[in-house]
C-alpha cells in the first residue's frame, strides 16, 4: 500500500472519530442520559435482526446513488442530479411493472431495464448541454432534480394512481416483476446481487477498459486528455449517461425489491447522499459498498437513538457535515503528513 | 576588481545558513544549503534546473518557509516570513515571469504600492519625474508614460528592476533574467547591472548559461540535488569546470545537428499560408512552412510572436482562420488530435505540466495515453495490464526513467524524469512528425543532452523534426534549416544554418531586420505556392 493510500485511509478515519467525538459532545449538551443516548445510537443497528436487517437495506441505494456520482466524478465532472435519475428510474420501474404483462424473471428484467434508460435519459440531458454548448453540468442537473421529480409525481397522480387507495400511491406492482425477499423478518431482497454485480462493472469499467481510461484521464487533467487525442466531450456525455443509468437502476431495484408501489411524495434524498459516498470512497467504485453501509449504519443507528432516548435522529447530520468537511479539507493532517515526509527523507539520507 | 570591492569582501552582507526546505509530495529541494553573499558583489547562483536555486531565492524573499535554518542580513538574524519583510530588509526580486499590471504605464507600475499624492489624487507628474530620475541615476532608461503593455519584454524587465530600486532594494535577485531576452537586449542588460555594482549594489543573478556566468560574476556558486557544491571566484574557474561542478560528469555542451539528408525527402508535415486571429490580434499571418523526412526545422523567436498558436493549430488544439496544414500527405486541417496523431504526428509541449502528463496518475497510465484504445494495450474495448506492465518497463528502462515503480504518480518526479515520461510516450510510437515544443525547457543538462539525442536519432529513421525553442544557441546547434518568427509572420528562411551569428538572427527576432515574404516562402517551398 502506498503511503498516499495509507494517509488517506488515517485521514478518513480520524475524520471519523472526530466527527462522533462532536456528535458525543452534542448529544451531551441535548440529553438527560447522554452515554445510554449515544449507546443506542453506536449499538442500535446491531440489536435485533430487523434492524440489522433494515440497515443493509438501507446501503442498497446508497450503493447505486454512489456509484453513479463516482462515476461521473471520476471524469471531473459534477453530477448533482442522482436523486431526480434515481426518482424517475423508480417511477419508469413502476409503470413497467403496473402495466405490463410478462414471465417472471424477463418482467423484472425489462422493468429493471426501464428505470436504466429513464436516469440515462437524465444523464443524457446535462451531459449534452455541457459537450455541445459548454452548460455547467452543476447547475443543469441540479435543476432537472425538480424537472424530474415533478413529471414523476404527474404520472403517478394521473396516470399510475391507485385510486381504491387511500394515500396517494401508485397500483402494485405485477407480482411477476419483484426482486424476491429473503426472509419475512427482513426486506433484505435479489436485488443485493444487482448491486454487486453494477459495483464489480462500474470497477472494471473505469479501470479495465480504454472507455474508463478515457474518462478517469479526462478527470484527471482536461488539457492532457485533449492533447492526448481523447474525445473529451464524448467521454463526459458517455459518462453522464452511464451515471444516469446506474441511478436509475437503483430506482428500479428499491421499487422491485422493496416497496412494490411507488409511494413516495417527496424525493427520497438518495442522490445527495451519494455525493458524500462518492467524497468518502474516493470515486472507487469498490469502496462505495462498503462508504454506503457506514452512512447507513449511521442513519439507523440515529433513527434507533430518537425512537428510545431523548435525542433527536437529526444529529447524524452534524456528524455526516463534520466527516465531509474534514475528508474534504485538503490541509487536514498537512502538517502531520509534512513532518512524515521530512522524517522520510532524513532517513533515507542518513541511509544512503 | 577594485581596490574598494577588495576592502568590503569580507563582510557578507547576506548569509543563508542551513536551509533545508522539503516539499509536500517529498522533494527536497534545499538540504542544508549555506550561501553567502559580499557586498558589492555580482553572485551567479547556478545549477540545473530543479537544483534548488529558485527555492532559495523564495525562501530569501519570504515566498517559502523553509523547515530549518536561518538567514543573516548586514550580520543580523532576521525572519522573513513575506515579501514585505524581505522588502523590508533592503531584498528586492526580479521574478523569471514579470509581475507587471500590463494596462499600466511604466511609471505607474513602478510606483505601485508608494504613490505620490498630491492631496487625495495621485500625481502623476511627479511619478513620472521619480521614474525619470531613477532611470538616469542607474543608467536604466525608461519612457515613463508608455504602457506596459506596448514595451518590449527588455523594457518589462528594466520596470521590474526600477521597481526594485524604487523600494531601497539593494540586494537585487534576478531569476533567470535573460531567458526571455535577445542577444542585444541581453547586452543591454549586462551593462545596467554593472554600473549597478559600481554604486554598490550586491546582485545575485540566476542562471544556467554559464557564459553569461562567467561573462559577468564576481563569484559563483554551484547547486546540485539541493545541496551546495561549492563556491568559487569566477575567474578562478572555467566553464567546463563549472558545468562539471552542476553535473557531476563532463557533459558536451553543443548538441549536434542531424546529418542533413542526402537529397530532398519527402515532405512530411506542410503548413501552408495559416491565419488566425485571436481577441483581435492576427497571431499567426500567412505563415507557410514545410518539412521533411530526415531533418529537422527550427522555429527561432522571442516567446510569445506565434509560436505556441502554430503548434495548437498543426496538432489540433485550436481551429485556423485559413489556410492548411497536411501531415504525411493527408489534409490534417480542422481535424482533431486524435486524428491527427492517427496520421502519424506526436507532440511536445511547451507546458509539460498542463498538457504533458496527468500528475496524479501513474507513470504507466500517462505512458499509454496515446494507445490506450490499440493494440497491444488495449483489444478495443478493455485494457492488457500485462502489456500495459511490460510496455511501461520497457520505456522506463529505454528512456531511462529515474523511478522506483511505474505505480509512482508522476508528479512526484523531477522535472527532467516528468519530461522523459512525455518523451518516452511521444517517440515509442514510431512518428512520421515530432513537433517539439521547448523540448529542453527547465530540465537539467543530463535530461536536455538525451532529448537532443532522441530527436536526432529520430531524424535517421526518417522523421521529420519541428523544434520550436526559445534557447537561440539551442535552436542554432539543432536545426538543419532554420526560420525566425516575429509577430505571428515567418520573417526569415535559412537553408543552412552553419556561419550564421546569434547577433544576426537577433536582428530578425526583434523585428529589426526582415526578408521579403514571397522570398521566404519561395526559398522555403523551393517554389512558389500557389
Amino acid at each position: 500500500m502506498s503511503r498516499n493510500t495509507w494517509f488517506e485511509l488515517l485521514r478518513t478515519g480520524v475524520a471519523i472519530a472526530a466527527a462522533l467525538t462532536i456528535g458525543f459532545v452534542v448529544t451531551s449538551l441535548v440529553s438527560e442520559s447522554p452515554v445510554e443516548a449515544f449507546g443506542y445510537f453506536l449499538k442500535g443497528p446491531f440489536t435485533s435482526i430487523r434492524r440489522f436487517g433494515s440497515f443493509l437495506e438501507a446501503a442498497v441505494p446508497l450503493t447505486f446513488t454512489g456509484l453513479a456520482v463516482s462515476l461521473v466524478f471520476s471524469a471531473g465532472q459534477f453530477n448533482m442530479g442522482a436523486e431526480g435519475q434515481f426518482f424517475i428510474g423508480a417511477v419508469a420501474a413502476t409503470a413497467a411493472g403496473v402495466f405490463l404483462d410478462l414471465p417472471p424473471v424477463i418482467h423484472t428484467i425489462v422493468c429493471l431495464a426501464a428505470g436504466m434508460i429513464a436516469g440515462a435519459i437524465g444523464g443524457f440531458i446535462p451531459g449534452v448541454l455541457k459537450a455541445r454548448w459548454n452548460a455547467s453540468e452543476l447547475v443543469a442537473s441540479l435543476m432537472l432534480n425538480y424537472v424530474f421529480l415533478k413529471l414523476g409525481m404527474y404520472l403517478i397522480t394521473y396516470h399510475l394512481r391507485d385510486p381504491s387507495a387511500g394515500a396517494l400511491v401508485s397500483l402494485p406492482l405485477k407480482e411477476s416483476s419483484w426482486l424476491p425477499q429473503f426472509t419475512r423478518t427482513t426486506k433484505l431482497h435479489a436485488g443485493i446481487f444487482v448491486m454487486f454485480l453494477v459495483v464489480f462493472l462500474c470497477y472494471y469499467f473505469l479501470y479495465r477498459t480504454s472507455r474508463g481510461y478515457e474518462a478517469r484521464m479526462t478527470g484527471q487533467n482536461l488539457s492532457f486528455a485533449r492533447y492526448s487525442g481523447i474525445p473529451v466531450l464524448k467521454v463526459i456525455l458517455l459518462i453522464q449517461v452511464l451515471g444516469g443509468a446506474v441511478a436509475g437502476l437503483g430506482g428500479a431495484v428499491e421499487m422491485l425489491g422493496i416497496y412494490r408501489r411507488f409511494q413516495w411524495q417527496a424525493s427520497p434524498g438518495y442522490g445527495f447522499d451519494g455525493v458524500i459516498i462518492a467524497i468518502l470512497a474516493r470515486n472507487n467504485p469498490l469502496l462505495v459498498p462498503l462508504a454506503a453501509v457506514f452512512l447507513a449504519y449511521l442513519r439507523v443507528g440515529a433513527d434507533v437513538m430518537a425512537m428510545y432516548a431523548d435525542v433527536s435522529a437529526e444529529m447524524v447530520s452534524i456528524i455526516q457535515a463534520v466527516i465531509i468537511l474534514l475528508v474534504t479539507a485538503e490541509a487536514f493532517l498537512a502538517g502531520y503528513r509534512h513532518r512524515l515526509t521530512l522524517k522520510e527523507v532524513k532517513q533515507r539520507a542518513s541511509a544512503s | 576588481m577594485g581596490a574598494q570591492t577588495q576592502a568590503r569582501a569580507t563582510d557578507p552582507i547576506l548569509l543563508m545558513k542551513g536551509i533545508t526546505k522539503v516539499y509536500p509530495n517529498g522533494l527536497v529541494a534545499n538540504s542544508n544549503v549555506t550561501f553567502e553573499v559580499r557586498k558589492g558583489e555580482i553572485h551567479a547562483l547556478v545549477g540545473e534546473n530543479g537544483a534548488g536555486k529558485t527555492t532559495l531565492m523564495k525562501v530569501l524573499f519570504g515566498l517559502e518557509k523553509p523547515d530549518e535554518g536561518s538567514i543573516f542580513i548586514r550580520g543580523e538574524e532576521v525572519k522573513i516570513s513575506s515579501p514585505n519583510d524581505a522588502i523590508r530588509y533592503g531584498v528586492g526580486m526580479v521574478h523569471q515571469h514579470f509581475m507587471l499590471a500590463p494596462s499600466l504605464t511604466v511609471a505607474e507600475n513602478i510606483v505601485l504600492g508608494a504613490e505620490p499624492r498630491r492631496g487625495i489624487w495621485f500625481d502623476r507628474r511627479r511619478a513620472e519625474q521619480m521614474c525619470r530620475e531613477l532611470g538616469e541615476k542607474y543608467g536604466l532608461q525608461v519612457d515613463p508614460a508608455a504602457r506596459i503593455s506596448d514595451v518590449p519584454v527588455g523594457i518589462r524587465q528594466r520596470v521590474e528592476i526600477l521597481k526594485a530600486l524604487m523600494r531601497g532594494s539593494d540586494i537585487l535577485v534576478l531569476d533567470e533574467p535573460t531567458a526571455v531576452l535577445t542577444p542585444q537586449e541581453t547586452e543591454e542588460l549586462f551593462e545596467a547591472l554593472k554600473s549597478l555594482k559600481e554604486m554598490g549594489h550586491t546582485i545575485i543573478f540566476i542562471s544556467h548559461k554559464l557564459r553569461e556566468v562567467k561573462e559577468l560574476s564576481d563569484r559563483v556558486t554551484v547547486l546540485r540535488s539541493g545541496r551546495v557544491i561549492g563556491t568559487r571566484n569566477t575567474d578562478q574557474v572555467t566553464v567546463e569546470e563549472i558545468s562539471r561542478m552542476m553535473v557531476g560528469r563532463d557533459v558536451v555542451l553543443r548538441p549536434m545537428r542531424p546529418k542533413a539528408p542526402a537529397g530532398p525527402g519527402e515532405v512530411k508535415l506542410l503548413v501552408n499560408k495559416l491565419n488566425l486571429v485571436r481577441d483581435g490580434t492576427h497571431v499567426l499571418k500567412d505563415v507557410s512552412l514545410q518539412v521533411r523526412a530526415g531533418e529537422i526545422l527550427g522555429v527561432a523567436g522571442v516567446e510569445g510572436n506565434g509560436q505556441v498558436e502554430l503548434v495548437e493549430v498543426i496538432t489540433g488544439l485550436s481551429p485556423c482562420d485559413s489556410g492548411e496544414v497536411w501531415v504525411c500527405g493527408q489534409d490534417a486541417t480542422g481535424k482533431s488530435p486524435g486524428e491527427i496523431r492517427d496520421m502519424g504526428l506526436s507532440h511536445i509541449p511547451q507546458d509539460r505540466m498542463i498538457f504533458g502528463v496527468a500528475s496524479n496518475a501513474s507513470i504507466s497510465e500517462n505512458l499509454i495515453s496515446n494507445r490506450y484504445n490499440k493494440a497491444p494495450v488495449s483489444n478495443g474495448f478493455s485494457l492488457n495490464l500485462k502489456a500495459i506492465s511490460r510496455l511501461s518497463q520497457e520505456l522506463i528502462g529505454k528512456f531511462d526513467i529515474k523511478t522506483s515503480s511505474a505505480q509512482q504518480a508522476v508528479g512526484t518526479l523531477s522535472g527532467g524524469n516528468i519530461q522523459k515520461v512525455v518523451i518516452a510516450r511521444e517517440f515509442s510510437t514510431g512518428p512520421q512528425v515530432i513537433i517539439a515544443n521547448q523540448p529542453t525547457r527547465g530540465i537539467d543538462i543530463g535530461a536536455t543532452e538525451s532529448v537532443h539525442k532522441y530527436l536526432v536519432e529520430a531524424t535517421e529513421s526518417g522523421t521529420a523534426v519541428l523544434l520550436i525553442c526559445a534557447d537561440l544557441n539551442e535552436v542554432m546547434s539543432l536545426s538543419n534549416r532554420l526560420i525566425v518568427m516575429y509577430e505571428g509572420q515567418v520573417v526569415a528562411y535559412f537553408d543552412e544554418v552553419e556561419g550564421l551569428t546569434e547577433e544576426e538572427i537577433g536582428l530578425y527576432m526583434l523585428g529589426l531586420k526582415r526578408q521579403e515574404p514571397d522570398q521566404v516562402t519561395a526559398s522555403m517551398m523551393g517554389r512558389p505556392v500557389e
